[in-house]
Parts: structure tokens; sequence; C-alpha cells
């Protein structure tokens, strides 16, 4: 197969999922942080009722501080990224207003760097999330960073919303997720060994396409990499080799 | 001018919006003739307008809408897989790196260039925001149309047969493809980069985080 070699992402997302309570979900949060080099990163939910929990390495002050100020009304954050679905850099945000700007100088203060790149997160019943990483460095730093990590933070971002998810009360179970015929095929022939030129060809479609078929069969599997999907399709008779 | 608009910010612009709604209504009912509703405003509008898309449109110089088309995440819901599952033969399209366009709309009478533009403006989405992907439901008429652009999508799969055939189709956009139907579209790429700031804010909170 040719898969490429399992990278330090792939197994820090692969301890993530598999992460059976918050403690756990709390170290892999502090591993990619420690990965990305960056000074926080953090997972932050927000219920449509206004509950709120996540996890992360912002200062514990910093969080308690935040729910008893009730910053979420304050946030340019939160308020920039509500009801949005691109990603946002902190810089295209307003920290103009008075509240903003005070909120930001208690922030710094707590440890919070300067540079912020948040992914906000719609999931079912009004559920919103932002997975935000956090640094302390220049513009032109930030700006190479976030463009080069960009799809990995988007990843990342998911993982932890379909992990809080799964963690959620009173949730029903989510609905199988069915894979297509197409991607039945695609995670079929891989799974035969066949490489990706070979797998196309025999499905009379581009190698194009065939990625595209492979990564929507990952993350309807939450497989980490191909080889995971493949394994996953697998034990759970998706697929028969 | 191209404007990026989410859907609660559509009220700040009135006449565009309404115009917007009002030629989906002449494109999908009157012309093409598709099963859409059409509102007592005349607007065309359906259940994915709710679910506050992005909308890429182009604003005429007199302020109203010359074309534009819809984006939704495909990791919540989405028309193709709410839809047109059949299309791909079951099955369905989820990646937080794909995301859904559809309603390709463009004013009687817009220049075809304008089709480039949003299609320019799609492109901008995609190497701004990490997205790899488009997906979407077109019938037979826009497939010449993209032709024309240079933007042609791989096609994923196809109901029906001559003018009222459907398909569902992928977009990549390479920088040859985007430097092709910049030509096309007759606007330069700084301009393209200037009005996506524009609607995603430019650097208004970079003074306060320098601190």
């Amino acid at each position: 197969m040719n898969a490429h070699p399992r990278s330090r992402l792939d197994n820090l997302l692969e301890e993530l999922e598999l992460a059976p309570d918050i403690a756990a979900v709390q170290i892999a949060s502090e591993r990619l942080r420690d990965h990305f080099r960056v000074d926080h990163l953090v997972y932050h939910w927000v219920s449509a009722a206004g509950d709120q929990y996540g996890c992360g390495t912002y200062d514990q002050a910093w969080v308690e501080r935040y729910l008893e100020m009730e910053y979420l009304r304050v946030d340019p954050v939160i308020r920039g990224c509500y009801q949005r679905f691109h990603p946002v850099d902190w810089k295209t945000l307003d920290w103009s207003g008075k509240a903003a700007q005070a909120f930001l100088k208690e922030a710094l203060a707590h440890g919070l760097g300067n540079q912020g790149y948040s992914v906000p997160l719609r999931g079912p019943n009004g559920q919103f999330a932002l997975f935000t990483v956090n640094h302390r460095c220049d513009d032109a730093s930030w700006q190479s960073f976030t463009e080069a990590h960009r799809r990995e933070l988007i990843l990342c971002a998911h993982y932890f919303n379909t992990k809080a998810l799964d963690f959620e009360p009173d949730r029903a179970p989510a609905p199988a997720r069915q894979l297509s015929p197409r991607e039945v095929d695609a995670l079929t022939l891989l799974a035969l060994g066949y490489g990706r030129a070979q797998v196309a060809d025999t499905l009379s479609i581009s190698e194009h396409t065939l990625r595209v078929y492979i990564e929507s069969a990952r993350f309807k599997l939450g497989a980490i990499n191909t080889v995971h999907a493949v394994a996953r399709a697998i034990s759970q008779g998706l697929i028969v080799v | 001018m191209l404007r990026y608009l989410y859907a609660d910010q559509l009220s700040a612009f009135p006449r565009l919006a309404n115009s917007m709604f009002l030629d989906r209504a002449d494109q999908f009912k009157t012309r093409l003739n598709w099963d859409v509703t059409v509102t007592a405003k005349g607007h065309e509008r359906d259940e994915y307008d709710d679910l506050n898309p992005l909308y890429v449109i182009w604003e005429g110089p007199d302020g109203r809408h010359r074309g534009s088309m819809r984006f939704l995440p495909t990791t919540d819901r989405t028309m193709i897989n709410e839809h047109f599952r059949d299309i791909l033969g079951g099955g369905t399209i989820e990646s937080p790196l794909i995301w859904e366009c559809t309603r390709f709309c463009l004013a009687r009478g817009a220049e075809s260039r304008i089709a480039a533009a949003l299609m320019l403006g799609g492109g901008e989405i995609m190497r701004q925001f990490g997205v790899r992907h488009f997906s979407g439901v077109f019938d037979a008429r826009m497939v010449r149309i993209y032709r024309t652009i240079g933007s042609s999508p791989e096609i994923l799969g196809q109901l029906g047969t001559g003018r009222v055939q459907i398909s569902v189709g992928l977009w990549e956009f390479t920088d040859a493809a985007r430097a092709l139907v910049a030509k096309r579209a007759g606007v330069s790429p700084a301009l393209y980069e200037l009005w996506f700031r524009r609607s995603f804010g430019s650097d208004m909170g970079r003074q306060a985080l320098s601190a």
C-alpha cells in the first residue's frame, strides 16, 4: 500500500481518538501543543444553552476567571467565530472595544500569547465549539505557521469535536456512517495491496477523485490515515478481503 | 466586486440580498424549471439557506447581484448528502476539507467573466481556509459554463440524460487552473486578495495584538 509512514501527528491523533475520558483528552491536548510547538492549544465547547466545557493548556486560573466573569459575552474570538465555519486568525477580529481591550490585557497577563488561530465547529442541535492554537511571536512567524499547518489544525479540531460529542451524556448514538460503494471499492482494492494508481485505473477514475473517496471514507471511519481506514473498514465488516 | 457574506450578514446588504434571491428564482424556477420553492417575495430559498451558509456574490456597480454561489461544510447537513445520495450510488461526501458549493447562479445577461470571477472567489476560499475540494450538484447547462471558465469539475456521478441530466462533481483548484480562470475573469489576483480581506477582516486587530 502506498501509504505514508505514520507521522507523529497521526500517533497523537490516534491517542486522542482512543482517549477513554476527559483526563486523557487533556493529555492529548498537551502533547499536541508540544507537537505544534505553540504556547497553547485549547478546545472550548459552548452548548446552545450556554454551558461550557473544554480542555487545553490555558492556565487554570484564567479558565476560572473566564467562567466567573462570563467572558463568553466579551471574548472577540467567540463573537467572531460563532455561526462561522472558516478558520479565523485573531488579527482579523475586532479587539477595539473597551471591554475587549481589558479582556485581552487580562488574557495576556494570564500567559496567553498575542497570536491566535481558531477553527469554529458546528455540531448537531446548535452545538458550537472552537479549537484554538495560541502563541507569542511576531506576525510573520505566525503567518508562516498557520499557512504551513492549516489543514492539520482543521483536522485536529474535528478530532476534538468528535471526541467531545462522544462524551456528551444523553447523546443519541451517532448514526452509523455509510460508506459509498465507490469508497468501499477503493478501500477494498487498497486492502488487497493495490497501489493508488492501480486502484484509480481499476475503478476508471482519476487519482484525484480516488484521493477524495479515500479522504471521505477516512473521515467517516474516524481513521487517522489510509492504513487505519482500511483496518477499520475490515474490522467493522464494511469491506471483505 | 466580490463579496463573501454569511447569511446572517445579508441584512446589511438588503439590495444585494434581495436581488440574489430574485435572480435565483429567475434562474432555477423560470428558466430551468427546477422543482424549487419561491416565496411570496419572489425569492428562491431552500432549507440550506437557513443553515447560515457562506455566499460568494458578485455585486454590480448598481449594488445588485450579478452572480453568486453558496457554501456549506460537508461535515454538517448538505444537499448532496441529503438529496443526491443516489447519484453517488448511495453513501455521502463528508470531510472537514471538502465544502459543498450549490446554487451557482448568474443574473440574466451577466457577462461570462462573472462566472469566472465567482470561481476565483471559490478558489480564494480554498487557498485561505485550507479547503481541498468543493463538491457540487449541477445540471447539464452548467457543464458547458464550467468548461468555458476553465474550471471543469470531476464528475462523481450522474442521473438522467441530455438537458435534464444532474451531476455531482468535485473541484480542485491548482495554481495553473487559477491563473487560467483569472485570465478569463480579467481581474488581477491582487484584487481578489483585497476583496477577500475586505470580507473576512483585514488586519484590524493587528495593532491590539502586537501589544
